[in-house]
C-alpha cells in the first residue's frame, strides 16, 4: 500500500490549523456578503435610476468574472494606490464582494417575494420608508432566504482554498506546503479532500434542514 | 499602455486556451451531468447510490482541491495527466455534479401525467425517455446549464495555478513584465466579462429556439388565433 498512515497522522495537526485559517475566511467572507448584499440588493431598488444602473453593472461584472482575479487585483493593484492588505484581509473582501453580489439576487428575490398588501398595509399606517424595511418587509423576506444564503456560505468555504494564491496558508496551502517538502502529495491532498467534506456535508444537511423548516 | 497594447495578443492568445478549456470541460461536464442524472432518476438503487456519491463527493470538496487532487497526487499512485488534460478533467467532473442536480431537478418537475401517458402508449422506457421526457426536460435544463457556464468559465482559471498559459496565466506573467498590475489585471477582468457575455447571448438564443421546438415559443397573435378557428 502507498498510503503511509503515519505520515497521516503527523501532518493532520498543520492541516487543521489551515483548517481553522479557512474556516476563519469563511467566516468573516460571510458577514461581508450578507451585509454587504443586502446594501446592494437595497441599492438595485433606489429611487435614482443611476445608482439602479450603476449597481446592476457593477453586480454583473462581478459575478461574471474570475474571483481569482479578483483576488489579484485586490493583492497586487491596491498596494499601487498606497491601500496594502494582508493576503488574509484581501481574501476575505474579495470572497465577500463575489458572493456579495450571489446575494444580492437571493435578497432580491426574497423582497419581491414579500406580497404587495403588506407594502399597501404599512403606507396605509404612514409608516415611515425606514420602519417599513426594518418592521415589515426584512422580517419576512430574510427567514424565506435563509436557506438560500446557507448555500452561499458552504459555496464560500469550498472557495477559500484559492486565498492560497494570494499568500493565505491555509489548509490548501499547508497541504502544498507538506507536499513540496516531503514530495508525498498523495496523502496531504487527499486528507484536505476529506476534511473539506466532514465540513460541507453535515454543513448542506442542515442546510436542507433549514429548508424544511421555512419550507417555500 | 501602448507596451501593454504590444502584448495584446498575448492575452488573446490566453482567452483562447480558456476558450478550450472551458469547451472541453463543458462537453465532459454535460455527459457526467446526464450520466449521473438519468441514473439519478432510474429505478435501480445501486446507479442511484453511484449518482448521489458522485454528485456529494465532487460538490462537497473544492474544485481546487480536485484540480491538485488529480495533478499532484494521482502521479503518486501512477496515473499521470498533462496539465491541461488533468485542468479539462477536474473541472469537467466537477461542473458534471452540479450539472446532474439539473438534470435530475428537470425531469423530475416533467408532470406525472406524461409519464402515465407514455405507459398507456406503451411505449418502452427508452422511447419514452428519448420523445417525450427528454425533450420537455431539456427545455427546462437550459436556463440553468447557462449559468453552469459562466461558473465553469470563471472556473478555468484555477488551471493557471497548475502551470497551463491561459487568460490569467498570461495576465500575471504580463503584470511581472510590464509592471502594469492595474491595466493588466482590468483588461483580464474585461476580457473574462466580454467571454461571458457572449456566452449569456448564446444561451438566451438557445433557449429560445428550444422553447419553440416543442411549441412553447411566444402565444400566437391575435389574427392568428381568429384565422385558426374553425369556420
Amino acid at each position: 500500500m502507498i498510503w503511509d498512515w503515519d505520515y497521516a497522522r503527523d501532518i493532520l495537526p498543520d492541516l487543521l490549523r489551515g483548517l481553522v485559517v479557512t474556516v476563519q475566511a469563511t467566516l468573516v467572507g460571510s458577514v461581508v456578503a450578507m451585509i454587504l448584499g443586502l446594501v446592494l440588493a437595497l441599492l438595485r431598488r433606489s429611487g435614482l435610476a443611476v445608482v439602479r444602473v450603476v449597481t446592476g453593472a457593477f453586480v454583473e461584472f462581478i459575478r461574471s468574472t474570475p474571483l481569482l482575479v479578483q483576488l489579484y487585483f485586490l493583492f497586487f493593484v491596491l498596494p499601487s494606490l498606497g491601500i496594502t492588505l494582508s493576503g488574509f484581509l484581501a481574501g476575505v473582501v474579495g470572497l465577500g464582494v463575489h458572493y456579495a453580489t450571489y446575494t444580492s439576487e437571493v435578497y432580491r428575490a426574497g423582497i419581491e417575494g414579500v406580497p404587495k398588501g403588506q407594502w399597501e398595509a404599512a403606507t396605509a399606517l404612514n409608516l415611515p420608508t425606514s420602519r417599513v424595511w426594518r418592521s415589515v418587509v426584512l422580517p419576512q423576506a430574510i427567514p424565506r432566504v435563509l436557506p438560500a444564503l446557507g448555500n452561499y456560505v458552504i459555496a464560500m468555504f469550498k472557495e477559500t482554498p484559492l486565498l492560497s494564491a494570494i499568500t493565505v496558508l491555509e489548509m490548501l496551502a499547508a497541504a502544498k506546503d507538506l507536499g513540496g517538502e516531503t514530495f508525498r502529495y498523495l496523502e496531504p491532498l487527499t486528507m484536505v479532500g476529506l476534511l473539506f467534506l466532514l465540513v460541507s456535508l453535515p454543513a448542506s444537511l442542515s442546510v436542507r434542514r433549514l429548508e424544511r423548516r421555512y419550507g417555500h | 499602455m501602448s507596451e501593454i497594447l504590444s502584448y495584446f495578443p498575448l492575452l488573446l492568445e490566453g482567452a483562447w486556451v480558456t476558450l478550450q478549456i472551458t469547451a472541453g470541460a463543458a462537453v465532459l461536464g454535460l455527459i457526467c451531468a446526464f450520466a449521473s442524472g438519468l441514473a439519478g432518476v432510474s429505478g435501480s438503487r445501486v446507479a442511484r447510490g453511484v449518482s448521489i456519491v458522485y454528485v456529494e463527493f465532487f460538490r462537497g470538496t473544492s474544485a481546487l482541491v480536485q484540480l491538485f487532487w488529480l495533478f499532484y497526487a494521482l502521479p503518486l499512485v501512477g496515473i499521470r495527466f498533462e496539465p491541461l488534460a488533468a485542468g479539462i478533467v477536474a473541472l469537467g467532473l466537477n461542473i458534471g455534479s452540479y450539472g446532474s442536480e439539473v438534470v435530475r431537478g428537470a425531469i423530475k418537475a416533467i408532470p406525472r401525467a406524461q409519464y402515465e401517458a407514455t405507459i398507456a402508449c406503451n411505449m418502452t422506457p427508452y422511447r419514452r425517455m428519448r420523445s417525450v421526457i427528454l425533450p420537455q426536460a431539456v427545455v427546462a435544463m437550459l436556463p440553468p446549464f447557462g449559468n453552469l457556464l459562466i461558473e465553469l468559465l470563471k472556473g478555468t482559471s484555477l488551471v493557471s495555478l497548475i502551470t497551463i498559459a491561459e487568460l490569467t496565466f498570461n495576465g500575471q506573467i504580463l503584470r511581472n513584465i510590464t509592471g502594469e498590475t492595474l491595466t493588466v489585471l482590468l483588461v483580464v477582468l474585461v476580457i473574462y466579462f466580454v467571454m461571458a457575455y457572449a456566452i449569456t447571448l448564446g444561451m438566451k438564443w438557445l433557449e429560445r429556439r428550444a422553447a419553440a421546438s416543442i411549441g412553447l415559443g411566444k402565444l400566437p397573435s391575435q389574427p392568428e388565433v381568429i384565422r385558426l378557428e374553425p369556420v
